[in-house]
């Protein structure tokens, strides 16, 4: 337990973060010069940390695996952004943010770091909007917000359905400065292979150029891991193709602990899985829960109609309808938060309500939105109310212009016309809530090693609140890391570079060496695909959305045996110096077959349900999570010991000062 | 259904390349024209060959890493949207499909089907930012009113994911449409106002140090573009480069 110190100031909450930069120690603008950071990943996190870092005056080196930092998949949050403005006046705060992430999150984030994040929450927007970042506007020119699941107030920004991508291009803007002063050095198509430590500390990591095949080595006096999560295990998520956990699992190895690796999210509204052959999943924003309602038909034969093709579900009446999430939830009805969404649709799908042919789906219907509006408009430009064609019309104009990208991409993937039909969606896994642990400085336990982002877990607990991902990024990024960083690299000013000469980059370069030779030789019977595919079902299985201990052991077992024909019968066409796709697969692969044990492990441990990580064992009569405070109150911290089996188990403790522990209700 | 498909196939840089042919069965009207690809790769790979490299990362139509030349058109036939967003509902059983890189001089191939965007990143690195710090000290976001209007339009311009088929489409390779978007984000806000005249020159300069041809109004960049960057984006660049140029010094 001695190297887990979370360093939590001491003082009030609404203090700690303001007194605490008072009092770190700084380095002075000359000696900033002398110092590189490197940063893996240039997603919001990422892009953002590299950006401010080099302002501040650090030589950075930043590395992409895509071919530029604007492709990260931050890229694709649709949603929005939250921040405690209140500049809707509906009482928000930043207690109030604060209060509904910790909630959200099922109870298990750590106080300091939370609240710290609702407080420059408000400083992100500010600085994308200097930034030139296009947020929504209303007719009077100002900010326009809207709401997100779990919360009873109006704070998330936006851009449409594109907020992701242009959060992310302003943080690329702020990195394109930086590169054409020289701060930043940009290495895109490269990925990191490993981390490199020195004397106990990070410095340096080992690359692999994509296009070429190059190994190259890279010192520094610190190692910023921005790699976002770890979705992709799942094989089918709405993670980007190539979003993969190698960065994460590299550090973990050499030192990092990894914190609830079970927490993850499986978010509510995914357009379901079509075919076998198929390659991901696509999200539809939450966003669209602010109007859209929720059903499934109440009567079976109803359902049956309908996937026989005999029924359209416009066709079936209101009173014929069944809106689960109203009906259970009637405080906070569509807008309840991922995980309770995304359970009680499989709760009916399990029953057999499920609407297309695989039974994996249920109805997000806009049509009562549509007449909402219609009128609405109709009633403001004078025009009749009653004229249905008309209100449905002026409804639907309403409709594209909040969520017309998001209409049109279902129109391209499913063929089907949303305004005219009701959208069907199913859960699919998005966000990984655990990673790599942090103290309050975002530093892992190696020192020198921070890790930002998705790539850590300090802030979400169990389930993440929607248009929350973005502000941690950013605010990780732009305003935490950027001053904690100096606490610890002010030590370093007479250092000196970093010299990629010493015996351990050797090492590290060989074992990366040796790992890709032996994928080129081993000339197995199948494919890199064949075995994510195989992984990717294990864990929806048995580590989806409900587990239980019998499943996850069986997992477990699963998961090495997979493991062990991978490395015996894997597949890699071509050769090392060369770009090769394959091969960079099975090495993100080999990464998920070890991370997924050590999933495994973390959930059957948990014998509690939370957020995300519903044990059927443990649940109340209704069906709702049970958590248990009394054993389970803490983040599950893992050491690596040679094996992901053998992983040691370290606890934090999260101690409530300021919020007091309750059974969440979104009834 | 089942296609013939012709595929540029070039081992690096620095190889001739030539185009190849596969036959490809049992496809799916529901699968995206990537999803085929990999079901390809995957053949490909069980008869030990190499598979076809290409592009791709979220498979959502936003990250703007996939690219191809399809039937000669970039992202292929459908209007709006990415080639990760096609699918195979859009061919015929017995479909020739002709699947090429993306052309031009400014552009050169990796391998395969891949191409080197890196020109596109230094025109962005030659001015598109606006020259703000992170202090976390900016005023306040509401401070500075900006029309409804102007906003939308910034938000229109600012959708362009740098892909590259506005510049595959032009006959003359020209990135103008690319580098008009980013001017235009800018040049409409307040907060990019301030460095317009310099933000059009620099970037232009880049542009035409890149080796991308001229623009002679064509559109045919706005008819690929799968964001729908409307060609007003250029106009406005012109008028900004010529209000840069003829400005009076103080």
């Amino acid at each position: 337990m001695t190297k887990l110190d979370s360093k939590i100031p001491s003082g009030a909450l609404k203090d700690k973060w303001t007194n605490y930069k008072n009092n770190i120690n700084l380095v002075n603008p000359a000696n900033k010069r002398l110092i590189d950071v490197i940063v893996v990943g240039t997603g919001l996190a990422g892009g953002s940390a590299a950006a401010t870092l080099a302002e501040l005056g650090y030589n950075v080196k930043a590395f992409a695996f895509q071919d530029s930092p604007r492709r990260a998949h931050s890229i694709a949050a649709q949603g929005g952004i939250n921040a405690a403005k209140n500049y809707q006046g509906d009482g928000d705060s930043i207690y109030r943010l604060f209060y509904d992430t910790v909630k959200g999150g099922d109870y298990r984030a750590r106080e300091a770091n939370v609240y710290r994040l609702a407080e420059v929450s408000a400083n992100i927007i500010d600085q994308c909007v200097a930034q030139g970042v296009p947020f929504a506007r209303d007719y009077g020119g100002l900010l326009d917000n809207r709401s997100f699941g779990g919360v009873l107030v109006s704070r998330t920004f936006y851009a449409k359905g594109q907020t992701g991508q242009q959060l992310l291009l302003g943080a690329y803007s702020a990195m394109n400065r930086q590169i054409s002063r020289g701060k930043i050095k940009m290495y895109n198509r490269h990925e990191m292979m490993d981390v490199v430590i020195v004397d106990g500390k990070a410095r340096g990591i080992i690359t692999r150029d994509l296009v070429t095949g190059k190994i190259e080595r890279h010192g520094a006096h610190a190692v910023v891991v921005g790699s976002g999560g770890y979705g992709n295990i799942f094989f089918l998520s709405t993670n980007a193709m190539g979003s993969n956990a190698s960065a994460a699992w590299k550090i973990h190895k050499k030192g990092a602990y990894f914190a609830n690796p079970c927490f993850t999210q499986i978010h509510p509204t995914c357009i379901p899985v079509a075919g076998e052959l198929q390659a991901k999943l696509t999200l539809m924003s939450e966003s669209l829960r602010n109007d859209g309602r929720i059903w499934v038909p109440k009567n079976m034969d109803d359902v049956k109609a309908i996937r026989a093709g005999q029924l359209k579900p416009t066709q079936i009446p209101e009173e014929n309808r069944d809106y689960y999430l109203e009906r259970r939830y009637p405080a906070f009805g569509n807008l309840v938060p991922r995980d309770v969404a995304s359970r009680a649709a499989k709760e009916r799908c399990d029953a057999g309500y499920g609407v297309n042919a695989t039974g994996q789906a249920v109805y997000l219907d806009f049509a009562s939105a549509i007449e909402r509006y219609g009128k609405e408009t109709a009633h403001v430009q004078g025009l009749d109310e009653n004229d249905k064609a008309l209100v449905t019309k002026l409804g639907k104009q309403v409709i594209e212009n909040k969520y017309g990208n998001l209409f049109q991409m279902y129109e391209k993937i499913v063929d089907e016309n949303p305004y005219e039909t009701p959208m069907m969606i199913y859960p699919a896994v998005h966000y990984t809530m655990g990673g790599i642990w942090v103290d309050y400085n975002l530093m892992t336990t190696v020192p020198g090693l921070y890790a930002i982002g998705e790539a850590n877990f300090s802030d979400h607990g169990a389930n993440r609140l929607g248009a929350s991902a973005l502000m941690q990024g950013l605010a990780d990024g732009y305003f935490v890391l950027p001053y904690t960083i100096g606490d610890y690299l002010a030590d370093d000013i007479r250092t000196g570079p970093i010299s990629t000469d010493h015996p351990a980059f050797a090492e590290a370069e060989k074992e990366v060496v040796d790992r890709l030779e032996h994928f080129i030789n081993n000339k197995g019977t199948k494919s890199v695909d064949t075995f994510h595919r195989k992984l990717g079902l294990i864990m929806w299985n048995k580590c989806g959305m409900a587990r239980n201990k019998e499943g996850l052991t069986s997992a477990i077992e699963e998961i090495k045996v997979l493991r062990e024909e991978f490395w015996k019968e894997v597949r890699v066409p071509g050769g090392m110096n060369e770009f090769n796709d394959e091969l960079a697969k099975a090495g993100r692969v080999a990464d998920y077959l070890e991370l997924a044990e050590l999933f495994a492990k973390d959930a059957l441990h948990r014998e509690e349900s939370c957020g995300g990580h519903f044990r059927e064992e443990s649940q109340s009569e209704e069906g709702e999570a049970k958590r248990d405070d009394e054993n389970f109150k803490y983040a599950a911290v893992w050491e690596y010991t040679g094996n992901p089996g053998e992983a040691i188990l370290h606890k934090e403790d999260l101690v409530y000062e300021n919020i007091e522990l309750k059974t969440r209700s979104y009834k | 259904m089942n296609l013939t498909l012709k595929i540029w196939r070039q081992k690096n840089a620095n190889d001739k390349g030539s185009m190849v042919d596969y036959q490809i069965s049992d496809v799916s009207p529901d699968m995206s024209f990537l999803e085929m690809l990999d079901v390809l790769n995957e053949d490909l790979i069980t008869k030990d060959e190499e598979p076809v490299a290409f592009d791709h990362d979220c498979r959502e139509g936003i990250c703007g890493m996939c690219s191809l030349h399809i039937n000669g058109e970039p992202h292929g036939p459908d209007k709006g949207i990415t080639t990760c967003q096609l699918h195979m509902r859009s061919f015929k059983n017995g479909d020739t499909i002709y699947i090429e890189p993306f052309r031009a001089k400014a552009f050169p191939i990796i391998k395969d089907l891949i191409v080197d965007r890196s020109a596109f990143e230094r025109i962005q690195q030659s001015g598109g930012y606006v020259s703000v710090n992170t202090s976390g000290n900016t005023q306040d976001a509401n401070a500075i009113p900006v029309p409804k209007e102007d906003a939308d339009m910034a938000f229109d311009a600012a959708t362009c994911i740098g892909c590259g088929a506005c510049v595959a489409a032009c006959k003359n390779s020209s990135a103008m449409l690319f580098t008009s978007a980013k001017v235009s984000q800018f040049a409409l806000l307040p907060q990019g106002k301030v460095e317009a005249k310099k933000r059009v020159q620099d970037m232009v300069a880049q542009m035409d140090a890149e080796g991308f041809g001229n623009c002679s109004n064509t559109g045919a960049c706005e008819a690929e573009c799968p964001k729908g960057i409307s060609l007003e984006n250029i106009a406005r660049l012109n008028r900004e480069l010529i209000k840069a140029k003829t400005a009076v010094k103080h």
